[in-house]
């Protein structure tokens, strides 16, 4: 039986992906964000830990749904999906190879456990989902392992709540679990953490929130998945509220987690990162050295 | 019925309270509307030679969309502020900074009357701080409290 035996959080933000291209992901302003990152890279690729399927759970920039088509939460059932050209050429990194036959397992059931999902064949994928691959799996000629992409609506409001995407993790992972092939599935849930890219309050970033949310959500998750979007929005920014999409990463988990890794770091562009590497706690493995980094301006000096 | 019904939440109360958040402002469905063709043609320019038509001449590009003469401007003018305020949305209007060549730090930064070194420099120091800006009720409430004491 498959079953999901990871969740993984990452920023999706673009310019890291252009630090990539740029060559400059050793440098004073991004090294220690890739510094951050190498502890989960290097665990992956450590033997059993590279997933057969990532879920990779994000959202779509108006990249593949415009003001046209808005779906709440939609699942890519095709063979591939092409990076997509978003305004600079696509970025040049491998077609995301899909699972159909998991994919649309999922997407059954999904529908029969009443999360009516829109399915997709014919889609691109933006740098919400190719950078936290870029960031975690590295450059390879082909990505590793196959990868099902799960967009979320978080730019046109209302987009879905916490609660419901708490809870449409948990029927992911039901889903995972009833699929009869033996597959190591890891869910993903990519975007926040506190930011926000608009008007007179951009550059917005808060830490103490940003920080409570980590721990809420390793360790109180059905509390936290009550929290309303308006609270997001004054706290964590207008573009904080991606935070929802990695309530769908902790449903799936189940209700006890073991967090293996945690990095929080200030600034990444115009964004506060986190990215976490999480397991159920039944099934979790050892946590890595150290288990908890945080860097960027006045962190560096409070993890000493 | 014999479930108990859930609890619904007010749309009234759970949009007008968007409006409380100091130099927000929330893609909602209304914004979403009045920007629609604005939006639409943001994202034309994922098209190379949309991008090559639009560099060649801004204006006549503009010209082939339905838009009001505010977001014509706003665009010539790249004035992201008067876009948002003509129902543009950040990503769609990514695609506008980055036909550009321009970083979304610096977009970003241009809406907050910084320069783009003294933005970076804010977020190096780790970034805006949310301390009294989550909400204008709270703002006014406060400094009514602070001009009751002056005055007392």
């Amino acid at each position: 039986m498959a079953r999901v035996t990871t969740g993984i959080t990452s920023s999706h933000i673009p310019a890291l992906g252009a630090a990539i291209q740029t060559g400059t992901s050793g440098n004073d302003y991004w090294g220690p964000v890739f510094d951050g990152y190498k502890a989960i890279k290097e665990w992956i690729h450590q033997p059993g830990n590279m997933p057969d399927v990532i879920v990779l759970v994000y959202n779509d920039h108006a990249t593949a749904f415009d003001m046209n088509v808005i779906p709440t939460f939609a699942i890519g059932c095709a063979e591939k999906f092409e990076p997509a050209d978003e305004g600079w050429g696509p970025r040049p990194v491998p077609d995301v190879i899909g699972h159909p036959d998991l994919a649309w397992h999922i997407a059954q059931s999904l529908i029969l456990d009443d999360f009516d999902m829109c399915i997709f064949n014919d889609m691109k994928v933006d740098h919400g989902c190719t950078v936290p691959l870029s960031m975690i799996l590295g450059e390879p000629s082909e990505w590793p392992c196959k990868v099902i992409p799960f967009p979320v609506n978080v730019v046109t409001y209302p987009p879905p709540s916490g609660r419901r995407c708490y809870n449409l993790g948990d029927s992911i992972k039901a889903a995972v679990e009833s699929f009869p092939e033996d597959l190591n599935v890891h869910v993903w849930g990519t975007g926040g953490m506190s930011h926000q890219l608009q008007g007179p309050r951009a550059g917005l970033i808060n830490k103490e929130f940003d920080l409570d949310f980590i721990d809420r959500l390793i360790n109180d998750p059905e509390n936290l998945s009550h929290m309303p979007h308006i609270q997001y929005l004054r706290e964590a920014g207008s573009e904080g509220i991606e935070l929802v999409m990695w309530l769908i990463m902790r449903g799936a988990l189940g209700e006890k987690v073991k967090d293996l890794y945690r990095f929080y770091h200030i600034p990444a562009s115009n964004t506060a990162l986190g990215a976490m590497i999480l397991q159920p706690e039944e099934t979790a493995g050892e946590p890595l050295d150290p288990r908890s980094v945080m860097s960027g301006h006045s962190l560096a000096q409070a993890a000493e | 019925m014999s479930e108990p019904k859930k609890e619904r939440i007010n749309i009234h109360e759970y949009l007008a309270e968007f409006d409380d958040i100091p130099g927000t402002r929330v893609f909602t469905a209304q914004r979403a509307r009045k920007g629609y063709w604005l939006n639409q043609f943001a994202m034309s320019l994922m098209k190379e030679e949309n991008r090559i038509r639009f560099k060649a001449d801004n204006a006549a590009y503009l010209e082939e969309w339905q838009l009001t003469d505010a977001a014509k401007k706003a665009v010539l003018a790249r004035d992201y502020n008067a876009m948002i305020d003509e129902g543009g949305n950040v990503y769609f209007l990514s695609k506008l900074f980055s036909a550009d060549g321009q970083s979304f730090q610096t977009a970003a930064g241009s809406m907050t009357g910084m320069s783009p070194d003294e933005y970076a420099q804010m977020m190096i120091a780790g970034g805006r701080s949310p301390e009294g800006m989550q909400s204008l009720k709270a703002n006014l409430a406060a400094a009514g409290a602070d001009g009751s004491k002056k005055d007392s």
